[in-house]
């Protein structure tokens, strides 16, 4: 039950039966994610996709993100994995510490928290600021461009591979892997695991150049070089490149991209913007809620039973933080962008132990993103709404988003 | 008013920062310290509390 043939056919009742990858719940997952929240279920259940559980709840949501000895990250998209012989020499590179579970998950992290401080991300503002600039420069004069394609999408995957010290010329190859692994590979194993090897064999080739030829204030070389704080090993290093490069790119740009749509279609929210630009960092806060990305998996370690659902060993969770950050009993007015909303204790970057590690960084980055596009195109509208494609799943956001201004 | 933040309960979420920066910073791994011991002036107050409630951890605990 991993193909897109295989699962498809209508959905009946979204709680016995949903289907993350259902064309209309890519476009437009609110609607089916409030019909199961308000229903006698909102924990619902569906046999696609090998089956999974999906809370809705944001008490729930938290719960089961706070609770990692239950709900653990062994696994943490709703496809299976690719079998141990497939991926050959890289089956046992994970992508830590996303993947990872106490007690390893601790050092995993700390080992990577301090590249992601505020403090520490901030040398990256003026490099993507000139980023955004060079992109508008090269559509402005036509008065027309895609906010997907032409800026959103190439903005994270260029502070990404900065941020690694790997070439910004491979930008498209980065993209195309990524989006194998984490877009179309959700829907298609073979993809997925090709996708896979590519970037795993790429940052196997980038530690033996680190080795060979050490650098000066590069992360590789330095994670390579922190063995004699924790036990490091090159396995470890590839997973957190892994990670890094395939969590850091299309959830960021999915940001992006829904903030400059959802902007399109409010002159209010822009004007709003430029008048008073003590908003801004309220304003982040608020889209990262109404259009959170990411939905991450857990997988129950033994037999429980959560809020009267009989969760089994090895049972699969999506953790939808998009359907926790709209829920009423949390939010007021979920559906609806307030700026200056005062009560914004969103999760769109997760709770608990396994809190976003990048989540300085791509508040940063939709930050600037969306501050360069307004100076330089404060007057824009969609061309034609219906023609906006949307990836979904477990990274929801624009693909193709044609504005004219 | 005063503040603390529950270092076992803050994962950097910096929802506090965002909220009263003059309040709150960071330390090397992002998670939440406190700028000012002691007593809280008046009009931070109303900050701090927006802070609290926005954290999705619980990790801002004030004291008064």
């Amino acid at each position: 039950m991993t193909t897109m043939e295989e699962n498809a056919g209508p959905v009946v009742d979204p709680t016995v039966d949903f289907n993350i990858f259902d064309p209309e719940f890519v476009r437009d997952p609110y609607p089916t994610m409030n019909e199961i929240r308000e229903s006698q279920c909102p924990i619902a259940h569906s046999n696609r996709w090998g089956g999974s559980w999906f809370p809705t709840r944001y008490e729930d949501v938290v719960s089961i993100a706070q609770e990692h000895d239950i709900f653990t990250s062994r696994d943490i998209v709703v496809v299976p994995r690719s079998t141990t012989q497939a991926e050959g020499p890289y089956a046992g590179v994970a992508a830590p510490p996303i993947t990872s579970d106490p007690p390893d998950h601790h050092w995993h992290r700390r080992l990577i928290l301090p590249v992601f401080a505020p403090q520490a991300v901030a040398k990256y503002e003026q490099g993507t600021r000139d980023l955004c600039n060079r992109l508008i420069d090269g559509f402005i004069d036509k008065g027309e461009a895609d906010a997907g394609t032409d800026y959103a999408q190439q903005i994270p995957v260029r502070v990404i591979a900065t941020l690694l010290g790997v070439p910004t010329d491979m930008s498209d190859e980065f993209t195309s892997w990524v989006r194998g692994v984490l877009e179309i590979g959700l829907t298609d194993p073979k993809v997925r695991l090709e996708s896979r090897m590519k970037i795993l064999q790429f940052f196997q080739t980038q530690l033996a150049d680190r080795r060979k030829n050490p650098r000066e204030h590069d992360l590789i070389t330095d994670l390579l070089n922190s063995g004699d704080k924790y036990p490091v090993t090159d396995q470890y290093v590839l997973g957190v490149c892994n990670l890094m490069l395939v969590a850091g790119i299309d959830t960021t740009w999915s940001a992006i991209g829904s903030s400059l749509w959802h902007l399109a279609q409010h002159p209010e929210h822009r004007r709003q913007l430029r008048d008073n630009p003590d908003l801004w960092p309220t304003a982040i806060e608020e889209l990262l809620r109404a259009y959170s990305p990411v939905t991450m998996a857990r997988i129950v370690d033994r037999d429980t039973e959560f809020q009267g659902c009989p969760m089994k060993a090895g049972d699969r969770i999506l953790m939808s933080f998009p359907a926790a950050n709209r829920d009423p009993r949390q939010f007021e007015n979920p559906d609806e962008v307030i700026f200056d909303r005062e009560h914004n204790r969103h999760v769109a970057f997760g709770s608990g132990i396994h809190r976003c590690a990048g989540s300085n960084l791509a508040r940063l980055e939709l930050r600037v993103a969306l501050q360069v596009w307004l100076e330089r195109i404060p007057e824009y509208s969609l061309v034609d709404p219906s023609a906006v494609t949307w990836a979904g799943g477990q990274v929801h956001g624009p693909r193709i988003c044609r504005v004219r201004f | 008013m005063r503040v603390r933040v529950d270092a076992d309960a803050c994962q950097g979420q910096q929802m506090c920062s965002i909220a009263a920066p003059e309040v709150f910073g960071s330390d090397e791994l992002g998670h939440a310290t406190v700028l000012i011991p002691g007593d809280l002036p008046a009009e931070l107050h109303g900050k701090v509390r927006r802070a609290q409630a926005n954290c999705p951890e619980d990790a801002v605990i004030i004291e008064e």
